[in-house]
């Protein structure tokens, strides 16, 4: 996989360093992915991977570097940055459903209020929405009355209403009972293959080889690999790669 | 016990005097105590200079002081009106530092995760907090607005002696100053009075708390 360099990336991030307090937890990152790439980012627990995803929409700010959506460079806080969070779909590792909302509610909000959309009409989308990530059946039940893979279901519905350009995953199926996995990573396969432009942080090897397009190996915030699945998983270049991968693969 | 029959009317004028000064208190600093707390945890630093800085001011400022302020300060500036009216002013000022630490801390509550999915999918701030924020925070907020409220409808008392006639305080001070009644049956009615504004303002509270645990 190989980006044109015709097409601006979707995602581009450049000499970027972030610190919480003394610890450095991105190390100059560069890195560019282009649009309807999957990309998987793996890496040991403190390597930064969830850092950098929460950085692409400022929910972490960054010390220094330069991050681009779409060729805007990310803005500051402020009307222009919710804009620019409209465009970008997040998935987090709690669901982060509002729990005093309804899932139909939940899905429905963001359109409403950010996108001003008629009540009728959000209501039509919603469903569909609900309908594609099956739980449809459940519009008007609150979080809390639904199952994990439920609620990430439709955390990601709610994150499609806004019709994003890119969908960040933040270890999306860590949180989930092991029999409910499968159906959130069924949801996130489909959308791979429709061609949505997606960086995922994952423990899920087989996601990562079954739907990534490139594998992103981080270990204390740098990048230590960049490349194919295949390649990844059969060849891996670095020792801490080769490390990583004899510590999870051996079962 | 007979000064309280006989006296009746003016116990009954205080009693609304007090209940009308209290209303009009409780609105406004919910209000401006409910502001307040936004500014307190808003991304923009001059808001959150002034929310700290008038928690800092009023909370540790003796009320009476914030009266005398009020009362004989503002006049002095230009703003005139009735001491009624001054009296209500100092009693929002100072009561909404407190209901502005306990919003805040109800904001507190309500876990992060809520706060940055709003964020991500592309609230503003204000929408953040007015739809997703604070509507969870009501439901840890309602016991210490509780105590601040009835803390305040008994602080209403200090504005009696601020020339505001005719509240439940300053029935007291008639009776038993200038008509010399006894002061035991006299302030046994006025501790009714009181009684008959704060438990049923604290039955309400319970039934609030009640009402919006369960709205979810």
């Amino acid at each position: 996989m190989t980006a044109s360099n015709t097409a601006p990336a979707m995602i581009r991030m450049e000499a970027v360093d972030k610190y919480f307090g003394t610890l450095h937890v991105l190390k100059d990152i560069n890195l560019e992915v282009p649009k309807g790439q999957v990309v998987v980012v793996l890496g040991p627990s403190g390597s930064g991977k969830s850092t950098l995803c929460r950085a692409i929409n400022r929910l972490e700010p960054i010390n220094s570097g330069l991050i681009e959506v779409d060729g805007k460079p990310l803005p500051a806080e402020g009307k222009q940055l919710a804009q620019l969070r409209a465009e970008v779909g997040m998935v987090f590792q709690s669901f982060n459903l509002f729990a005093h909302k309804t899932i139909a509610e939940n899905v429905s909000l963001a359109p409403l209020k950010v996108r001003k959309m008629p009540a009728a009409e959000a209501r039509k989308t919603t469903m569909a929405l609900l309908d594609r990530v099956g739980i449809a059946n459940q519009a008007d039940k609150y979080p809390a009355q639904l199952s994990g893979g439920q609620q990430q279901r439709a955390a990601i519905a709610r994150a499609l209403a806004m019709k994003p350009k890119v969908m960040l995953f933040d270890e999306p199926t860590s949180a989930l009972d092991p029999e409910m996995v499968q159906e959130v990573l069924d949801v996130m396969t489909s959308l791979a293959s429709e061609g949505m432009t997606m960086l995922v942080v994952t423990h899920e090897m087989g996601f990562a080889r079954k739907a990534a397009h490139r594998v992103i190996f981080m270990s204390d915030g740098e990048v230590c690999e960049d490349t194919t699945p295949d390649e990844f998983f059969t060849a891996p270049k670095s020792a801490r790669a080769k490390d990583f991968l004899g510590k999870i693969l051996t079962h | 016990m007979n000064v309280i029959f006989e006296n009746f009317a003016l116990y009954r004028d205080g009693f609304f005097k007090t209940l009308l000064i209290c209303a009009y208190a409780m609105v406004g600093s919910l209000v401006l105590g409910t502001i307040l707390a936004g500014f307190r945890v808003s991304p923009v630093p001059p808001l959150r200079w002034i929310g700290t800085s008038w928690v800092n001011v009023f909370r540790n400022c003796p009320l009476t002081v914030v009266l005398f302020f009020c009362a004989f300060g503002l006049p002095e500036v230009g703003i005139n009106g009735a001491y009624f009216w001054f009296s209500i002013t100092a009693l929002v000022l100072y009561t909404a530092a407190f209901v502005c630490e306990a919003v805040r801390s109800g904001i507190n509550s309500v876990p992060a995760g809520q706060a940055e999915a709003a964020r991500a999918v592309g609230l503003t701030f204000g929408q953040s907090l007015t739809t997703i924020i604070l509507p969870q925070a009501i439901r840890t907020v309602v016991p210490p607005l509780g105590s601040v409220i009835i803390a305040m409808i008994k602080n209403s008392a200090i504005v009696g002696a601020f020339g505001v006639g005719g509240e439940l305080f300053a029935v007291s001070d008639t009776l038993t100053g200038s008509r010399g009644e006894a002061a035991l049956p006299v302030l046994t009615g006025i501790v009714i009075a009181y009684l008959l504004i704060t438990l049923p303002a604290g039955a309400f509270l319970g039934w609030l708390e009640r009402k919006v645990a369960i709205a979810r």
